[in-house]
């Protein structure tokens, strides 16, 4: 699918197919095409080219049914109760969740009364799920749906969506933490400039693109040397990838640079992100 | 000190950047003052008189109609002149062609005129009618009621569907299988239901403590009601079927609602204003709602007498949706 707004090509030419009943994560910084790559998936935005299989055929009305979505931002409508909320959405639809059972599974019980305008950033995102679910989709798609979130509601929601994801749902995300993306997906994309640069298992391609340990230095105890090894810079910080530590700390030691401040880590996606596109993700 | 100037100088580049708003403020009161100096442009007569007359009649003219600061209105109809003055809406009725005139007695304005009358043209023969002038109150109730409807019906519709696609409350219902067709019907329906409700309690309202008039049937002005605000929710549902802009919404729906108010007999009768006013009146819907349920309350009027206001309510209504549903768009320009 290509879509463009105006001379910006927000999504160039995307093929993807996603499996059946796992969690896919879209990744990438913000502008790199996430939003509309699934709004696109969801009907909403037109492509300008290309086509959509949804369960195997072409999307249609009645495919749509089947999906439950979440947006990025979506206000809804005033004045109304949670429950009336859900009421609402529920009656949109002919095949539903028991309204009930909604507000149990995300925790939504005790705010049933609640005018829904008043709900916390978890609650309300919450509500928003609860509303993605309320036709008992086969595939749900959620926008950045913990953007904003504090940790605690952070791993609440993940929580969350691994109950769904036991129900046997397939899930669509896209996210810019790169904690989220591990923990939740069976299968990631990494988006930028609207292509996919990178698309596998989080830990697949972690071990394909890195061997071996980070090592991070502060870029002040290099200060202006040249480093004869190779190296990231990622914010105030140098990252050496080295399969044997011991080896990389003892060149360091000999070019006379301090050790102060330095560590050693696995690396995780966002050093993946760093790598592959050479900027920063959260940019 | 230096806290508020900062704050009062980032208030004032707010408002001169924000263009619409900036225009709609300085052209408003233009628009408003232009209206009202052709609406008022001429003097204000003195004394109103009907006149029932023959074209040709008006070669053998009265002296009395050379008179100054008395306007002279030509009637048709026999019936409807003496119908407005009963009612102390003109001070006098003359027939040129009868030499026959009927005066009001207990209208001192009449009483006034027709001193004039007998003292210019002698013969002409008198003839007594009676009846209360219409109170102020009973008159413009209808206007009240209209432009209630106007306003729920315009903003209730118009503003809340450019606020739904705004926030994204649009975009989140189009994501279901909710039709368009469905969305813009309950939002049409609730708005009229609600409208009505409240136009009754208005109604019932005023008569409870005013007594005010109620010559007609209940059930016509039920649907005079339905018209007039399916007429404006309809208006309502084009000007907002594509905007994305609250404010310039805004400034659209006051741009409708302001020559309504002015022009479609809300608050007076323009009787007296230039010809084209008045076409420019019968272009309104509120024009044609406030008359209708005007003379359905003050003159007992059937559904025949209003039939071309009720006709003419429908034929806008259709136009305004035909028009608003084929526009209507639920995210026109999503980025």
């Amino acid at each position: 699918m290509t879509k463009s707004f105006g001379r910006v090509k927000a999504v160039d030419n995307l093929t993807f197919t996603v499996p059946q009943g796992i969690c896919f994560g879209l990744l990438g910084p913000n502008g790199a095409g996430k939003t509309t790559t699934i709004e696109m998936l969801e009907g909403i935005v037109k492509p300008d080219s290309g086509s959509l299989l949804l369960f195997g055929e072409p999307a249609s009305k009645k495919q749509f049914k089947r999906v439950g979505i979440q947006f990025q931002n979506t206000a809804l409508q005033d004045y109304l109760k949670v429950e009336e909320t859900l009421h609402l959405f529920a009656s949109l639809y002919d095949r539903t969740t028991p309204v009930a059972d909604l507000m149990t599974l995300c925790a939504l019980t005790e705010f049933g009364d609640q005018d829904a305008r008043k709900l916390s950033g978890g609650q309300r995102q919450r509500l928003l799920l609860a509303l993605a679910l309320v036709n008992d989709p086969d595939l749900i798609f959620l926008d950045e749906p913990t953007t904003g979130l504090d940790p605690q509601a952070r791993r609440n929601f993940w929580d969350l969506i691994n109950l769904i994801k036991a129900q046997g749902k397939s899930i669509v995300l896209t996210t810019h933490y790169m904690d989220e993306a591990q923990i939740l997906c069976d299968d990631i994309a990494i988006m930028d400039k609207g292509h996919i640069i990178a698309r596998g298992a989080p830990g697949q391609l972690l071990a394909q693109h890195f061997t071996g340990v980070l090592v991070q230095l502060p870029k002040t105890n290099v200060a202006g040397q040249a480093l004869p090894i190779p190296f990231f810079e990622k914010d105030d910080q140098l990252e050496i990838m080295t399969e044997k530590v011991d080896e990389t700390l003892q060149s360091l030691i000999e070019l006379g640079i301090p050790l102060t401040g330095m560590q050693v880590k696995n690396a995780n996606l966002d050093d993946l992100f760093l790598k592959l596109t050479g900027h920063e993700l959260r940019g | 000190m230096k806290r508020m100037l900062a704050v009062f100088n980032a208030r004032n580049k707010e408002f001169f950047r924000d263009r619409s708003t900036l225009t709609w403020n300085l052209l408003f009161p233009f628009l408003l003052l232009i209206g009202f100096y052709y609406v008022f442009g001429q003097a204000q007569p003195m004394f109103k008189v009907g006149v029932i007359a023959q074209q040709d009649a008006y070669l053998s003219r009265p002296v009395f109609m050379g008179l100054q600061h008395i306007q002279f209105i030509p009637y048709a109809q026999l019936d409807g002149a003496l119908q407005r003055l009963e009612r102390h809406q003109i001070d006098l009725v003359i027939d040129i062609d009868q030499s026959q005139y009927w005066v009001n007695e207990e209208s001192s304005n009449g009483y006034m005129a027709e001193q004039l009358l007998v003292a210019k043209d002698p013969d002409f023969q008198r003839n007594l009618i009676r009846g209360k002038a219409i109170r102020y109150v009973d008159w413009v109730l209808p206007g009240i009621m209209g432009m209630n409807v106007m306003f729920s019906s315009l903003f209730g519709v118009g503003y809340a569907i450019v606020r739904y696609r705004k926030n994204g409350v649009l975009k989140r219902l189009h994501a279901t299988p909710l039709t368009a067709l469905e969305f813009i019907s309950a939002q049409l329906l609730s708005r009229i239901l609600m409208v009505v409700l409240i136009v009754m309690i208005l109604f019932f309202g005023a008569r409870a403590l005013f007594a005010t008039m109620m010559l007609g049937n209940l059930g016509l002005l039920l649907l005079t009601l339905l018209l007039g605000a399916l007429a404006l929710v309809s208006l309502g549902l084009l000007v907002a079927a594509r905007l994305r802009s609250e404010e310039f919404t805004g400034g659209l729906l006051n741009m409708a609602t302001w020559p309504m108010m002015g022009l479609s007999e809300v608050w007076f009768p323009l009787e007296g204003a230039p010809h084209f006013v008045h076409q420019l009146s019968a272009l309104l819907p509120l024009t044609h709602l406030v008359q209708a349920m005007r003379e359905i309350m003050l003159d007992g009027a059937g559904l025949v007498d209003i039939s071309d206001h009720l006709l003419i309510l429908v034929l806008m209504s259709a136009v305004f949706l035909a028009l608003g549903a084929s526009l209507f768009s639920w995210a026109p320009d999503s980025r």
